[in-house]
């Protein structure tokens, strides 16, 4: 992985304005809700393409991760009245350690093995959230409204500083992947995906790298669980742990392109608008069309362009060179 | 007491040997393929509605449908082979474990759009009513869509060890290189077993159809649990596959019984991340 070049940080220095002025100039609340959404998935999908697209590790489980993170932080404002931002991160770290708890018994699971474990995975711990009195069970949590404000992480009269904060937490989640990518962790990781073996014989400690890339993702889903709680204000394992998640999280990164590092926000932000907008046209949610969209997409990206839109970008890019 | 955990344990072998038959199917593609077929699930709903509808808009009595089932679903298993699976066999891994995924996605929303997502249930068939031996209940239908698999789940086994066919589909599960250098068409054999393992699950469809819930979603819960069950059983093991079912449909009956019956598919998935722990090639796998 070698550092940006110039036109790259031209290009990352002018999206990251046009983001920042975006609501300034459309005001609009749709489109605002629709970009939030782009940037939480664009978090997911970082986290994902961590484990996914450099340590090859393909989980269907990501909505278990989210759901933790979304529970946690709620759980512990409505019993205990701990604040959001704690809540976030408590919520971060007990994904990763149960991402751990988890990932250390499947550690020599490959491919479709990993898949299937990690879908096996996230059923219970969606089987046990929606019968675990404590947390609401099928019934959900609705948190509690508190003052609006920047430290209770809670705004009820503009979606603006909903924006700003998940953009933010994208910047750290780009940071977090761009870091891993450049370096030697990276290194490790990609080889581990090519080969267990010759990783071993490298040198490399194959599960306890494996270990780190499954932590990682595990905090930023729960970050973006977190800050889904706080901006529906309502979570049940209906909303927040369902197949569906893992399965759009899944598709992003890999329509934007698995393991690079901007892949997963070049997938959101091509994918989310889509959904969004068939979802409004061609009827109420339930009716299965942008599922119906996902599953074709997935089934064409993989015959045809299995390293997604930035793999296709890049081709162009060399032989415009 | 005493008859509930009896009543408990046979309940566990009849569905286990559904959850065996669709399994096999799985197995056999897995095994040869090194393909996890994620539209598994989905084929067994494609079968179960087949049947529902060949019912409602004929009148056609559910056990007359299962051969159309296996029929149907052996073409739509080689077509899916053609035109998607073989696309992506010598692709990136990535591509390899999500394509099907994708293929059932798109099978069980399609099915919500054409047929929505309501439950349905078809009227008893021609062999309804319950039998009592001493006192356990045992439901007809349950039992008749049991023995049915295990002769379906036979007849496969003989087909795979008796026939030149079925020998050559073992052969290359075992060394695909060695088996295409004995003059076996292994890209052949390769749509073969697709379209058996999913006229197998297709079958298993039409036994389901006659006695539980016919839904678009119906595939996800049959699929992971068949998941595990291949899993346990070894990938591959046709023999691994047929025990598994059993201590799978047992788990879970036996699961709901002595702890909470919300929890028995989350104990089945528990056994299955306990046993690619402990022994991560099942139980019957070398």
């Amino acid at each position: 992985m070698n550092h940006l070049t110039k036109r790259q940080k031209i290009a990352a220095v002018v999206t990251l304005v046009l983001a920042l002025a975006f609501p300034l100039v459309f005001t609009d609340t749709f489109p605002i809700h629709v970009l939030i959404l782009v940037y939480m998935f664009g978090v997911l999908g970082m986290g994902w393409n961590i484990m996914g697209g450099y340590a090859g590790m393909f989980s269907f489980g990501q909505a278990a991760f989210f759901g933790i993170g979304a529970y946690t932080s709620s759980f512990l404002l409505m019993n205990f009245g701990v604040n959001p931002w704690i809540g976030l991160v408590v919520g971060g770290i007990t994904a990763a350690l149960v991402a751990a708890a988890i990932g250390y018994p499947c550690s020599n699971l490959r491919g479709h093995y990993f898949a299937i474990a990690s879908i096996a995975f996230a059923e219970i711990v969606r089987v046990v959230f929606n019968n675990w009195k404590l947390v609401g069970a099928a019934e959900g949590l609705s948190l509690p409204m508190l003052d609006e404000s920047f430290a209770n992480f809670m705004f009820h009269s503009s979606k603006l500083p909903y924006y700003y904060i998940i953009l933010a937490f994208l910047l750290i989640a780009i940071a977090t992947c761009y870091f891993v990518a450049t370096s030697k962790m990276g290194y490790y990781f990609r080889a581990i995906k090519e080969s267990h073996e010759v990783a071993e014989v490298l040198g490399v400690n194959v599960v306890r790298y494996r270990l780190i890339a499954i932590m990682i993702a595990g905090f930023l889903s729960a970050m973006a669980g977190t800050f889904y709680a706080q901006y529906i204000l309502y979570i049940d394992p209906e909303s927040v742990m369902l197949l569906p998640i893992s399965v759009q999280v899944v598709l992003i990164s890999m329509l934007g392109g698995a393991g690079a590092v901007i892949g997963p926000v070049i997938g959101a932000a091509v994918l989310i608008p889509i959904a969004e907008y068939t979802r409004i046209t061609l009827g109420h949610q339930g009716t299965g069309v942008d599922m119906l969209i996902y599953g074709f997409l997935i089934m064409l990206i993989s015959m045809y362009q299995p390293a997604g839109v930035w793999g296709l970008l890049s081709s162009i890019g060399k032989k415009v060179k | 007491m005493e008859e509930q955990l009896l009543q408990q344990i046979v309940n566990g072998l009849l569905i286990g040997f559904m959850y065996s038959l669709i399994a096999i199917g799985l197995t056999l593609i897995w095994g040869v393929m090194n393909i996890v077929n994620f539209a598994h699930g989905d084929m067994l709903m494609i079968g179960m509605f087949t049947s529902f509808w060949l019912f409602t808009l004929y009148g056609v009595d559910p056990l007359f449908s299962i051969p159309v089932c296996f029929v149907l679903l052996f073409v739509m298993g080689t077509l899916i082979y053609r035109f998607i699976v073989s696309k992506v066999m010598k692709g990136p891994m990535l591509a390899q474990v999500v394509v099907t995924f994708g293929v059932s996605i798109f099978l069980s929303n399609l099915a919500v759009y054409f047929w929505t997502p309501d439950f349905r249930l078809l009227p008893p068939t021609m062999l309804d009513g319950t039998w009592e031996i001493g006192d356990i209940i045992l439901s007809i239908p349950k039992v008749v869509a049991s023995i049915g698999s295990v002769i379906v789940s036979l007849c496969i086994f003989f087909y795979l060890k008796k026939t030149k066919t079925g020998k050559a589909i073992l052969a290359t599960e075992m060394d695909r290189e060695s088996a295409l250098l004995m003059g076996i068409n292994t890209d052949r054999i390769n749509s073969l077993s697709f379209g058996i393992g999913s006229a197998l699950v297709g079958a298993a469809g039409g036994f389901l159809s006659t006695y539980y819930y016919i839904y678009p979603q119906v595939g996800g819960l049959f699929g992971t649990i068949s998941f595990c069950v291949v899993a346990l059983g070894g990938f591959g093991s046709i023999e691994g596959a047929f025990i598994a079912g059993i201590l799978v449909g047992l788990t879970q009956t036996l699961g709901g019984y002595f702890f909470d019956p919300s929890y028995k598919y989350a104990i089945v998935f528990g056994i299955y991340l306990i046993t690619i722990w402990i022994r991560p090639q099942g139980l019957l796998g070398w």
